[in-house]
């Protein structure tokens, strides 16, 4: 008995490698490796026409810049205006998500409390948008608030009457906004969903028949109950938007330049490759303490509910 | 005046009458059951008490004011779910007085209250656990605490101890009884199981299919059941064919075909010539070697067809001259012993001229 246990164990463990070792190959060769790779970039000197400057001096060449530096980083730092954009940044980001939030809960909760019946076909028009092209939708934007749009007219039809406008929607902070909740409400409303279809519809019951009201039902049993789906909702969100550079670029004016526009530039414009890494660096590291605190704060929010 | 009064209440689903036409009347500091089958209007009765669902018809009051316009949240009456539906999130302490929090009781009454609380379902240190950290039977007392603690003037329970293993269940069951006594909260109970009802029960509601077939004391409904659907659904009983051929005031001869005459005790209403069966508890029948020498009236002659050991008792299956079945019970009061008639060994059994019942068809 004991015998044939342990051979089924090391069996196990052999199945256990064949089924993780190709995602774990992928992920080393394909976000392992390309990570070090940038941190390596990071600390080099752009070649003269773009590109990388070479590790050692070639021979015969005059001396000048080659093997490491800090350079990209102290000119990080040393320009305030990458820490406004940074800032930006996270204040879009943190707005799309709240936004996304505000407006996925309502329905998230609808489908879950929706018959069951109903329930995937909602979730399927939830996602139906991804069947075409994510650059396609954002240029139908383009013309939704383009300045002879049948919604621009409307707009400015309306603040008139108030004796305001007329606006420019199209290439503003709003249409930028408009664009990310746009993009990234399906990816609120998915985990929410998730969440709150679980959710056992006897403890509202309960809390109807020890004398809550409606709101406090939401409040003290639904929301608190909903924070995981909360908070990954968030995190599909609130990540995804710091990096984006399609939007600010197609919808944004020339003023509403994100981290993801920045690097995108370093890259394929100004082709200053440390400097763009060193910034991808800086977003990764930024984006990993915010996620850290966040979990902190949920883990201390939600601790509970997770054992459940 | 009675606490609760449910006067001719209906309700239907599309063409299917859940509950029809029901009224019962269950007086303070009761503990009263609804009990019945699967699917025959109870559970909807106790929702419309609790004001989750609406009657289509008639009236619930509730010390003499009808319910009819006061929501779940306004009533004074408290639920404990079958599945207990202890808030997640929130401590045992947290789950108890959240109905004291949303009366709007003061912090230190909450506290003191919570406590005593705790104190009456023996959890006092358990109020910082989480209900996942409970065993069924500790989850089970905080829905009863809670349900209590802000003294509502009636308790309904639906089928609460039904996820409970048969140990634990018992050991609750007699735990329930010291509670609603201790607490003196009217209770409506909501089951199925009939042994559950008996235990527990001031009196008892027997329902089927929307209706309610009789209303008594436990001893009453086992003892004196008022018609098959009753006798049938609580506990074990033998039916036999018969036509009643004479009533006296204390007595009632039937007669069984193909077997003769037995004596049962009287009923009001019934008159010669009504059929309907003779209804007999098991362990109102004594079995005996056929030559034992029998005092009792009613006494035939038959085969054990079968018989069921269970430990402390067997019942016997005997089969009777006319080919009707009888159990007789009888206790294993012999050390080791399981049975003391074989399958086809001749026997005797008879019954008191009390014991048997009349019910017409």
């Amino acid at each position: 008995m004991i015998k044939g246990n342990l051979k089924r164990d090391k069996e196990n463990r052999i199945a256990k490698f064949l089924v993780s070792g190709p995602p774990l190959l992928f992920l080393i060769v394909f976000f392992a490796a390309p990570s070090l790779i940038m941190i390596l970039t990071s600390f080099r000197f752009p070649g003269e026409f773009g590109g990388l400057a070479p590790l050692v001096s070639p021979a015969g060449a005059a001396p000048g810049e080659f093997g490491l530096t800090p350079e990209a980083y102290q000119f990080f730092f040393s320009n305030v205006l990458y820490a406004e954009i940074f800032l930006k940044s996270f204040g879009v980001a943190a707005a799309t998500t709240l936004i996304c939030l505000i407006m996925a809960y309502p329905l998230a909760l609808l489908i879950a409390r929706s018959e069951k019946r109903f329930r995937n076909l909602m979730v399927l028009l939830v996602v139906l948008p991804f069947a075409s092209n994510f650059l396609i939708r954002i240029y139908a934007w383009m013309i939704i608030l383009g300045p002879e749009s049948g919604f621009s007219h409307a707009v400015n039809a309306v603040l008139g009457a108030f004796g305001m406008g007329p606006v420019t929607l199209l290439f503003s902070p709003f249409a930028v906004m408009v664009g990310m909740v746009y993009v990234h409400l399906p990816f609120m409303v998915l985990p929410l969903y998730t969440n709150l279809e679980k959710h056992d519809s006897s403890l509202l019951d309960a809390a109807l028949d020890l004398g809550a009201s409606a709101w406090q039902r939401f409040w003290l049993i639904t929301w608190p109950l909903s924070l995981p789906g909360v908070f990954s909702g968030a995190a599909l969100v609130f990540i995804p938007v710091l990096g984006m550079f399609a939007v600010p670029d197609i919808l944004g004016g020339t003023g509403d330049i994100l981290i993801g526009n920045l690097i995108k530039d370093q890259f394929l414009g100004t082709r200053d490759w440390p400097f763009g890494s060193a910034l991808s660096i800086m977003l990764t590291l930024a984006v990993l303490s915010v996620a850290g605190l966040a979990t902190w704060f949920a883990r201390s929010a939600i601790g509970s509910v997770h054992k459940v | 005046m009675a606490l609760l009064e449910i006067r001719k209440v209906t309700r239907r689903f599309g063409s299917y009458t859940a509950v029809d036409n029901v009224s019962i009347s269950v007086e303070t500091g009761e503990f009263f059951t609804l009990l019945g089958p699967s699917g025959c209007g109870k559970t909807t009765l106790l929702r419309m008490i609790a004001g989750f669902d609406m009657p289509d018809s008639g009236q619930i009051l509730l010390d003499g004011e009808d319910m009819m316009g006061t929501p779940p949240e306004k009533r004074p009456v408290h639920t404990v779910f079958q599945t207990y539906a202890l808030f997640p999130h929130m401590t045992v302490s947290d789950n108890i007085s959240f109905p004291l929090k949303m009366a709007g009781n003061t912090p230190r009454d909450i506290q003191s209250r919570v406590m005593e609380a705790l104190d009456n379902v023996r959890l006092s240190n358990f109020g910082n656990r989480f209900p996942h950290e409970l065993s069924g039977g500790q989850k089970q007392r905080v829905a009863f605490a809670r349900g209590l603690v802000n003294r509502p003037r009636l308790l309904l329970l639906d089928e609460p101890l039904g996820a409970l293993d048969a140990k634990l269940r018992e050991e609750m069951q007699i735990e329930l009884i010291n509670l609603q006594k201790n607490v003196g909260v009217t209770f409506v109970f909501v089951t199925h199981a009939q042994n559950e009802a008996l235990a527990l029960s001031h009196r008892i509601a027997v329902m089927n299919q929307g209706n309610v077939e009789q209303v008594d004391e436990p001893s009453k409904i086992y003892g004196f059941p008022r018609n098959r659907f009753v006798a049938d659904f609580i506990g074990k009983i033998s039916m036999i064919n018969a036509l009643v051929v004479e009533t006296t005031p204390s007595h009632l001869k039937l007669d069984i075909a193909e077997l003769g005459e037995v004596t049962t005790i009287s009923k009001e209403g019934i008159k010669v010539g009504d059929k309907g069966v003779m209804a007999i508890r098991p362990e109102q029948v004594r079995i005996s070697h056929p030559s034992d020498e029998v005092v009792l009236k009613n006494h035939f002659l038959g085969t054990v067809h079968d018989l069921l050991y269970v430990g402390d008792v067997t019942t016997y299956i005997v089969e009777l001259a006319n080919g009707a079945h009888i159990k007789a019970l009888l206790p294993n009061s012999a050390p080791g012993r399981a049975k003391f008639f074989e399958v086809g060994d001749r026997v005797g059994v008879s019954w008191r001229q009390d014991a048997g019942i009349f019910l017409n068809d």
